[in-house]
């Protein structure tokens, strides 16, 4: 008997003035009891939706679902309202993703946890269901239980929360555990901790496991079969091992091509021995950014915040500095400080020997050009009512010494560089793509023809194949205009297949810096021990 | 069971991004037009337009003018209500008279349409320049601008309108035109909600990164006002001018009820009301035209703004899409 | 909370000192004349200068404003040509009509406001909150689709409207009711409460309405949140859902909007009262704008003042309180 089967899944949303959004279709899958499976694949691949229509919840949302959805025993596509109830979180619980917004944060976590509980074991009472709440809130390793059960869920940090929805999940015995990245919020060290959690928990109650996730790496470590979507099909499915060592599908090779590893060294350059750029040369280059003791504090008095607390970091010319750092550890606020969107509160801050860190709006103008920066978020880094080539063309307007023909050749030039069409000029952000949008965000980072840009976490936004294309274009763009790049982002991988040298930053401190070979091969402080030990691999 | 689940709605869609400028307008248009409650409201409105400016014209055709007294028309003996059936209709009449002065009572609700209209048109118009003016100075500015453009916002907020308006109205100057005065006083009395909404507004743009990225251009602080922010205010502002609008002729209409708004012989719908609530006995048709045209008018202007708004609220369509794509990874 | 509340107190403060320089900035050194309207119409010009030393009108508008401020903190004592008037603390001046002070003139009008204001307070937060509730609950059906409409008609009917019309209904054709008269509590609380009803529901029904489309619009959006899809997918039923999971959030922006619209709850309570002839404190602005009363004017700009930035404190506080995720700074 199969724990979760699934035959003929076809899930599809209306849309407004179009035909109906098909985003899972003829999906069939099965799971057996304790079996984890990992559903894998990029944004659109409907991973979430099918895992969503294991609990039925698309129901009454105005979606179609087609084909039928068994949970151990359960007819959950035909199910009533109150054996669908039953269902949910009796026999499959579900885990969110994000963990702050997917409590209540009106009332203190044991209640919620108490609540659910009492809707399946109708005859417990109150204190009963209370006790339970503790229980399980110390068995996912929340300190202090009896006493955290009364707090909200603001009061708890990030993991904490996860780990409270976890204990929820559990709180009932389900036998199944539908987790939808349950990670992706998190930072890599927390996500380690969590992964484990839910590995000793399978291997203790027996329960079940359907494992969303967009991270190979995630899926590797933690389930045994792989369901790779891709468009809300079905791309290729079998033992994890199997399909990640000999995947049968191109797709399955691209992505598992795209996935930066960060046990692999940076590719050297094709042309890298030739170019005066290639790493071993540019530590000799002339410093263009050369910051010391670099502060930034937030709000006065008792309440400050030290954001950036004594950084002190040298650029070059044709070099990448990577930073890697998790959540909170000032990395991108000491981005925005090197390209002064923020004015440093201490430390100096020159710009090939000049000081800029106290210069103001005005005077910075002679330098704004030279100094440029790509950010995270493609959606709201350009201005969705401007057209991208006015977006591009803005800091060459700004300029205002070029004639209106030539600045429209040089975004037209810009684009192409960037891999776009050259006619884009007239479209509006919306009709591109994540990764697309990146690109533009990259050409108008360009289009002053700066010395320096600080990307900002620029990839994190992108799945993994578009991640991969924009680092090499990154890449091939610092070459080939010998810019100085300073890279920040969380994931350790990335970082590594761009850098030359690394920086690794935590509650606002540098920890450790060197060349990145060095820093990923032989990390002499622990911090960065740890962070790299967590970084889950796939091979 | 609900309708309100959210599950990850239009996967697919995940890639468009926030609402888009150039289809924008159409799309508001488009679903505007799928209301059929706005057109009706929007047909009635642009009837009372017509009828207001044509209110000359309109008596002329009748022949009557909205100040002249038919001491003729109206029994002195029962105390001034108008003789004949109906508040006195006839073919001079069309809607009969004032009891008490006998005046023309179909050209006195036209005339009001005018005073109504144009001082509920003014009075919005007053409080967007100031309340977009405030806001954006307060959010552009620094941090002393910022709390003093703040508090003072804040206090206009919690002004009471009708109090302050009415106690202002005691000292202005007498040979102001009142439609004038009535415009300038709650026009420069309630801009507070609208510079809260603009400063709000202003700021959460002003996070965003594309604002980051023009201060990078070397942008100076007005171009980037003009450029990145007054576009992405442009909906919110006009949503809540809707809605402001409807609510600035019942103050209009307020003050005339209360005596201290447009004084006689300039007729106004609150002024008529308010003398006819001595009269609603006596002659309820005296009540019941003004009170209707006032409700009508109001309630189309409601209605209309309503949709207004539901038609540009960007969580109607942009909340899931924006909410999922921000987030690290981005799952289906 | 305490040093919390004294700090918004100590600012309230500063609130009304800024409003009583604008007060009187604007109305004293507006033009017009309030000696000559005082005196009447038959003055000569001598008459005229007496009434104007009089009432003090004479001297500069600074100690004018001086003798405001030290009335409201110590008292004051006031010439009335045939001898000197003193007006205890809090003192706001004396009437130019006719000599009584400004601080009774308002506490003797206020019982009739607050019984009107609490009656109707109680009923819209009532029907408000319920119809709003109710729409929600039955949402996607007839119901909702009415209660939308009369809500929506509801907002764009002043109280005038709806006070003409609940008169005509009750006291002309059903005759139901008496046409009300105001009949302190403390006389006869059951004809209090009778004469009451009438300008309670007027006031109410134009409030309640805003109220159901906020709780409403309030309640749908929590209810889109991500933590209500938690419960739904532990199968915790629809009506838990709203009541113990969607309810308290929703229900913080409807305390923030009882204060936010203290003032224009004030200013329709006016339109009630003088609807229904009620002698409350609207009645008194009215006429003293009327006769340009200018301390009665200023009086009740700023108690109106007072009374609007006291009610946004208490709704902040209420708000912390509802919702523990803001912190009281």
């Amino acid at each position: 008997m199969t724990l979760v089967s699934v035959e003929g899944l076809s899930v599809s949303f209306p849309s407004a003035g179009g035909p109906p959004v098909r985003a899972v279709e003829d999906l069939s899958f099965a799971l057996a009891p304790g079996g984890a499976l990992g559903i894998v694949g990029e944004s659109g691949s409907g991973k979430s939706t099918a895992a969503y229509a294991l609990l039925g919840l698309h129901r009454g949302t105005g979606a179609r679902v087609a084909g039928t959805v068994r949970v151990a025993g359960h007819d959950v596509t035909a199910a009533d309202e109150a054996e669908l109830r039953t269902v949910r979180g009796g026999v499959a619980a579900m885990v969110f993703q994000d963990p702050l917004s997917s409590l209540d944060p009106y009332q203190a976590v044991g209640d919620q946890i108490a609540e659910v509980y009492r809707v399946h074991h109708r005859g417990a009472s109150r204190r009963a269901a209370r006790e339970r709440a503790v229980e399980v809130l110390d068995r996912v390793g929340i300190p202090d239980a009896a006493r955290r059960a009364r707090s909200r869920p603001h009061e708890f940090s990030g993991g904490q929360r996860q780990r409270a929805l976890i204990a929820m999940a559990v709180a009932c015995e389900p036998r199944l555990l539908v987790a939808d990245e349950p990670t992706t919020a998190l930072d890599v060290t927390v996500q380690a901790q969590i992964l484990g959690l839910l590995r000793e928990l399978r291997e203790e109650t027996g329960m079940g496991l359907v494992l969303v996730t967009h991270d190979l790496g995630v899926a590797a470590g933690n389930v045994d079969e792989l369901l790779v979507m891709r468009g809300g099909r079905a791309v290729e499915s079998g033992p994890v091992r199997e399909v990640l060592r000999a995947p049968r599908e191109p797709y399955t090779r691209d992505l598992l091509a795209a996935v930066p590893r960060v046990e692999v060294r940076r590719e050297p350059s094709p042309s890298s021995s030739s170019l005066p750029s290639s790493p071993s040369v540019s530590a000799e280059g002339p410093a263009l950014i050369e910051a010391t003791g670099l502060r930034q504090e937030f709000g006065r008095g008792r309440r400050s915040v030290t954001a950036v607390d004594g950084v002190s970091l040298t650029l070059r010319a044709g070099e990448t500095v990577g930073v890697v750092g998790e959540s909170g550890s000032g990395k991108t606020t000491l981005g925005r400080m090197l390209v002064r969107l923020l004015r440093p509160s201490g430390g100096e801050l020159r710009y090939r020997g000049r000081e800029i860190g106290t210069l103001g709006e005005r005077e910075l103008r002679s330098f704004r050009s030279e100094l440029q920066m790509v950010f995270q978020d493609p959606v709201s880094s350009l201005n969705p009512r401007r057209s991208v080539g006015e977006s591009i063309a803005d800091p060459l307007r700004a300029a205002g010494r070029t004639s209106e023909k030539e600045i429209v050749a040089r975004v037209r030039d810009l684009l192409e560089r960037v891999g776009l069409d050259p006619d884009a000029y007239h479209r509006y952000p919306h009709e591109f793509s994540g990764g697309q949008r990146q690109r533009v965000g990259i050409a108008r980072a360009l289009a002053p023809s700066p010395k320096v840009v600080v990307c900002d976490e620029p990839v994190s936004a992108l799945d993994v194949t578009t991640q991969a294309q924009v680092v090499a274009l990154l890449g091939e763009l610092q070459r080939e205009l010998g810019l100085a790049l300073v890279f920040i982002a969380h994931d350790l991988a990335v970082v590594r297949q761009v850098s030359d040298r690394v920086v690794v930053m935590r509650g606002g401190r540098v920890l450790e810096h060197g060349p990145a070979d060095a820093v990923y091969e032989r990390p002499e402080h622990p911090y960065t021990r740890g962070l790299l030990e967590a970084v889950p691999r796939v091979g | 069971m609900t309708s309100l689940l959210t599950a990850p709605a239009r996967p697919a869609g995940a890639e468009a991004g926030a609402a888009a400028p150039a289809s924008a307008a159409r799309r508001v248009l488009r679903r505007l037009r799928a209301r059929k409650a706005a057109l009706a409201a929007a047909a009635v409105l642009a009837l009372l337009v017509l009828l207001a400016l044509a209110a000359p014209l309109l008596a002329a055709l009748e022949g009557q003018d909205p100040t002249t007294y038919h001491d003729g028309l109206v029994d002195s003996a029962r105390g001034g209500v108008p003789v004949g059936p109906f508040g006195g209709i006839d073919a001079e009449h069309w809607l009969g008279v004032e009891p008490g002065t006998g005046r023309d009572l179909f050209v006195r609700l036209l005339y009001g349409a005018r005073v109504s209209l144009a001082v509920a048109a003014g009075a919005t118009l007053v409080q967007v320049v100031v309340g977009v003016a405030v806001g954006l100075a307060a959010a552009l500015g620094n941090r002393l601008a910022d709390s003093v453009l703040s508090h003072l916002t804040d206090v206009m907020v919690a002004l009471p309108l009708l109090v302050f308006a009415i106690a202002v109205t005691a000292v202005a100057p007498a040979d102001l035109p009142r439609p004038l005065l009535l415009v300038v006083v709650i026009g420069l009395i309630a801009w507070g909600a609208m510079a809260r909404l603009v400063r709000a507004q202003a700021l959460s743009l002003l996070k965003l990164d594309y604002v980051s990225a023009a201060r990078l251009t070397g942008a100076s602080t007005w171009r980037i006002a003009r450029r990145e922010l007054l576009p992405g205010l442009a909906a919110p502002v006009i949503t809540y001018a809707a809605v402001m609008l409807p609510q600035n002729m019942l103050n209009e209409a307020s003050m005339s009820f209360l005596g201290v708004g447009i004084k006689p012989p300039t007729p106004s719908w609150g002024q008529m009301l308010s003398s006819a609530t001595t009269w609603f006995r006596a002659d309820p048709l005296y009540v019941v035209l003004p009170a209707l045209m006032l409700f009508v008018t109001t309630f189309a202007f409601t209605v209309l703004g309503d949709t207004v708004r539901a038609a540009l609220d960007p969580r109607e369509e942009s909340r899931l899409r924006v909410g999922r794509e921000r987030r690290k990874g981005g799952s289906s | 909370m305490i040093p919390y509340v004294a700090r918004r107190l100590l600012g309230v403060v500063a609130v009304l000192l800024v409003l009583s320089v604008v007060v009187y900035a604007t109305f004293y050194l507006a033009p017009g004349d309030p000696a000559r309207l005082a005196c009447g119409p038959k003055c000569d010009p001598e008459q005229v200068r007496q009434v104007r030393a009089q009432l003090g009108l004479d001297e500069p508008v600074y100690v004018q404003y001086w003798h405001f401020l030290t009335g409201v903190v110590t008292g004051h004592d006031y010439s009335t040509g045939t001898g000197v008037r003193h007006c205890d603390a809090p003192c706001l001046g004396l009437s130019f009509q006719n000599d009584q002070s400004v601080t009774g003139l308002i506490a003797q009008r206020l019982p009739a406001t607050a019984s009107l204001a609490a009656g109707a307070m109680v009923l819209w937060l009532v029907i408000g909150i319920g119809s709003g509730l109710l729409s929600v609950l039955r949402r996607g059906g007839a119901t909702e689709r009415v209660l939308t409409w009369i809500t929506l008609a509801g907002t764009a009917t002043p109280v005038f409207i709806s006070g003409i019309g609940l008169l005509m209904l009750f006291c002309a054709y059903l005759e139901w009711l008496p046409f009300p008269t105001y009949v302190p509590l403390t006389d006869d609380p059951e004809q209090w409460a009778w004469n009451l009803l009438l300008p309670c529901l007027a006031l109410a029904l134009l409030e309640s309405a805003k109220y159901a489309r906020l709780t409403r619009s309030s309640l749908l959006e929590t209810l889109a949140e991500d933590h209500v899809r938690t419960f739904r997918a532990y199968g915790v039923g629809e009506r838990a859902i709203v009541g113990r999971h969607a309810l308290r959030g929703a229900l913080a922006p409807v305390i923030a909007l009882t204060a936010a619209d203290f003032g224009s709850m004030f200013g329709n309570a006016m339109l009630t009262e003088t609807m229904f002839g009620l002698p409350g404190v609207g009645q008194l602005l009215v006429h003293a704008t009327q006769t340009i009363d200018l301390p009665v004017v200023v009086g009740l700009v700023m108690v109106t003042g007072a009374a609007v930035a006291i009610a946004n404190i208490v709704a902040d506080v209420l708000y912390a309180v509802a919702d523990r995720r803001v912190a009281l700074r």
